[in-house]
């Protein structure tokens, strides 16, 4: 049992939990991930750590409600508890041996690049950040990137805050204006991503995205996570979940997200309507 | 039931024939996940008891690979004394329930039984489980009385039969044992992979209730390679380390097509079904996919399995595809009959080379090739060989690949001086699974590959004794 100690909405749809896991406190790597399961009847659900405290014992998630699951999440105060959480799982970050890093980051995705920006910073990294959401409300963690970013751009779809268009915009203007990047993290909506690996492929600028296909056991053994990169089917669980961007084939990542999808919307409907009881 | 084939005039008159098992009607089955065989009666138990002949030298028990005292138990089922009957098992088996329903009897104590060799042998599984289940039924399972401690620390790695097992008999001599256990539930494949129309989950639940009463302790949601190494479980003051981790990685067969949507692995459909309970959604809220037009690839006990979960989750059309005929399908010939009644169909001698799949990437089409039996392979099994210009299409909404599964690298990845062998399974010294880090022993799947419950717990029984010895000389 996980007891949760807070619970912060970052945004319309977008909520920060902090909970009780000491001991995977105390071995999680940046990049790394758990899967969490809120009672006995909940469904499995991989969620990248997005900071761990390991004198407070605590992990920190950022996720969108989207689904039953998360929106039952979003529902736990502090004093609540999470049954079941399994981690730390997949590869932590490759950090190590980059002058210029770019950190790419779309919607909640930000959540999950914050603390790669943070660990390569740590390295003696120059981190250029470019983080972007549809519209100034849903943006996140705009200080805390700037904080572990030496040059931050911000971007909306809709141009209510910062460049009015996409981070891979930015990311292109960089690239044209001669600037040298070992390499680039992009994190976020699928098609963000696709986008992203598209720019930099033709200049050979290696591009490492994070998947967040639907797992089960989140340990290697069921293959609901399955992806084909280069070609090949890796299992993002214990392959991943970073990847080369340049190999991996979104269009499929896309289609297995949604396989669910009117369960999805059945589950969420009768949660919201049990709700109203 | 097959018919003797001589049989001896005196004896005609008054032997007991092998009583049949008692089942839910097929048609009524195939419309719920409760559990196949009813189970006998103490009447019919008794009847089925006095069969046996209790040998001087029963072949029964040297074909069991945990050496259960079987004609002891017969006797004790044929003189009514059920919880004694139940008590003589459990001395050196800990999973009764599990093994008289999941145990290939025909092969192991049923095959040597010498009533088999002119008439049918004893029923020893439906016997196992009916005495097992009175047990639990009548409330009375007994806590036994344990040594007293000896101080020494053993962490068991994997809930699953091998770990169950070892983690009991380790415990009965002294030990202070942990299980860690990945998943939020112990039991392993008795969990997530056997459905409940074979092993009722209630009764997992039990077996792993009694191992907790003796004083097992079980730590879930452990991801032992990525929370603990085995280093750090050393570190922390473990004696010795017991892997049985099983062989938990599915196979797919790399053809086109495989990832689309709608494919899963054989333990992805059974673990959203059984651990997840995605037969009940949305009361659970694991989702599965309900197809109308079902294959499974394989030939396995596993196939079984998932084929007829695709039956109750309401498939249309359940299919078998298999590259070889039934003559070589390794399924337990009780669970092909169960599947046969049942409904399922069988394409044999069929491989499936590619899937066709729609606009939204789900898939919709299986090109299969037709096959023939050639020369024997390695295994013995006459080779399937390809039918050139052959391919012909069918539809299909959901495929379930059953074609095996093999080692997960995270423990061997994370444990400096574990030797593994080419396929990626954990290299033992000796049959009692000691492996080639000091201190560390392992067993089941994880070191022979994808087998039975029972050899896993044949293994776990080994290394038991092999422990006992090593920690009681630290």
């Amino acid at each position: 049992m996980h007891r949760i100690t807070e619970k912060i909405v970052l945004s319309e749809n977008i909520v920060k939990t902090v909970f009780e896991a000491p001991e995977i406190a105390k071995k999680r790597k940046a990049g790394q991930f758990v899967i969490l399961m809120i009672d006995d009847k909940g469904e499995r659900i991989p969620l990248t750590i997005v900071d761990s405290d390991p004198v407070k014992g605590t992990l920190t998630i950022i996720y969108q409600v989207v689904g039953k699951t998360t929106d039952q999440l979003a529902q736990l105060e502090p004093g609540d508890v999470i049954q079941h959480v399994l981690g730390p799982l997949g590869h932590p970050t490759e950090i190590d041996g980059f002058k210029t890093a770019v950190c790419v980051g779309g919607g909640v995705g930000i959540g999950v690049l914050y603390p790669i920006a943070k660990a390569l910073k740590e390295k003696g990294t120059r981190v250029i950040s470019i983080i972007g959401a549809r519209t100034k409300k849903m943006l996140i963690l705009e200080d805390e990137t700037r904080g572990a970013s030496d040059e931050l751009h911000v971007t909306t779809d809709d141009g209510s805050y910062g460049f009015h268009g996409f981070v891979s915009d930015v990311l292109r203007d960089l690239i044209a204006a001669g600037t040298k990047i070992d390499r680039v993290f992009a994190i976020g909506p699928v098609p963000m991503m696709r986008v992203v690996a598209n720019v930099t492929r033709p200049h050979h600028i290696k591009t490492l995205v994070s998947l967040n296909p639907i797992m089960v056991d989140g340990t290697g053994m069921c293959g609901a996570c399955r992806v084909t990169v280069g070609g090949k089917t890796k299992f993002t669980c214990v392959d991943g979940p970073e990847f080369d961007g340049h190999e991996v084939d979104f269009g499929l990542l896309m289609s297995r997200l949604r396989m669910y999808v009117d369960q999805e919307q059945e589950a969420k409907e009768r949660c919201r309507c049990g709700k109203n009881d | 039931m097959t018919e003797p084939e001589k049989t001896d005039k005196k004896e005609k008159k008054e032997r007991i024939p092998r009583q049949p098992m008692p089942e839910q009607d097929p048609r009524l089955r195939v419309t719920n996940f409760d559990e196949v065989p009813t189970g006998y009666s103490p009447e019919t138990a008794v009847l089925e008891a006095k069969r046996c002949i209790q040998c001087k030298k029963p072949g029964c028990v040297s074909g069991c690979p945990v050496d259960i005292d079987i004609p002891g138990f017969v006797r004790l089922v044929a003189d009514g004394d059920f919880l004694g009957a139940a008590r003589k098992i459990k001395e050196t088996n800990c999973l009764p329930a599990v093994c008289g329903r999941v145990c290939p009897q025909e092969d192991q104590c049923e095959k040597l039984c010498i009533l088999g060799k002119k008439w049918d042998p004893v029923a020893i599984g439906r016997l196992e489980r009916f005495v097992a289940d009175y047990e639990r039924n009548a409330g009375t399972i007994e806590i036994p009385a344990l040594p007293a401690s000896t101080d020494r620390r053993i962490a068991v790695v994997g809930a699953g039969p091998a770990g169950l097992t070892i983690a009991g008999d380790l415990v009965k001599m002294g030990h202070d044992v942990t299980i860690f256990e990945a998943l939020h539930k112990s039991g392993g494949v008795l969990i997530y992979g056997i459905p409940e129309f074979r092993l009722p989950k209630g009764i997992v639940d039990a077996e792993v209730e009694y191992l907790r009463k003796i004083g097992v302790k079980i730590v879930t949601d452990a991801a032992i390679g990525r929370l603990k190494t085995i280093d750090d479980l050393f570190a922390e003051g473990f004696h010795a380390v017991f892997l049985g981790v099983g062989a938990g990685a599915p196979v797919f067969m790399n053809i086109p097509g495989e990832n689309f949507s709608g494919i899963y692995s054989a333990n992805e459909y059974l673990t959203r079904s059984n651990l997840m309970k995605a037969y009940r959604f949305p009361e659970y809220d694991t989702p599965i996919a309900k197809g109308k037009n079902v294959a499974v690839i394989g030939g396995g006990n596993v196939a079984m399995d998932s084929v007829r979960t695709a039956l109750r989750l309401g498939a249309e059309n359940a299919t078998i595809i298999y590259r070889r005929t039934k003559n070589e399908m390794p399924a337990r010939a009780e669970e092909v009959h169960h599947a046969e009644q049942e409904g399922v169909q069988f394409k044999f001698l069929t491989n499936p080379i590619e899937y066709i799949g729609d606009e939204k990437g789900w898939v919709r089409q299986m090109i299969c090739q037709r096959m023939e039996l050639g020369e024997p392979d390695e295994s013995g099994r006459r080779r399937p060989v390809v039918i050139k210009g052959s391919e012909y299409a069918v539809d299909v909404d959901t495929v379930v690949v059953s074609v095996g599964t093999m080692a997960n690298p995270v423990i061997p990845m994370t444990t400096p001086g574990l030797d593994t062998n080419r396929w990626g399974y954990i290299v033992t010294k000796d049959e009692t699974g000691e492996t080639t880090r000091k201190g560390v022993w392992a067993g089941g799947d994880i070191v022979t590959g994808s087998a039975t419950v029972i050899l896993a717990m044949g293994a776990g029984r080994k290394a038991a004794r092999a422990i006992h010895d090593y920690v009681m000389s630290l």
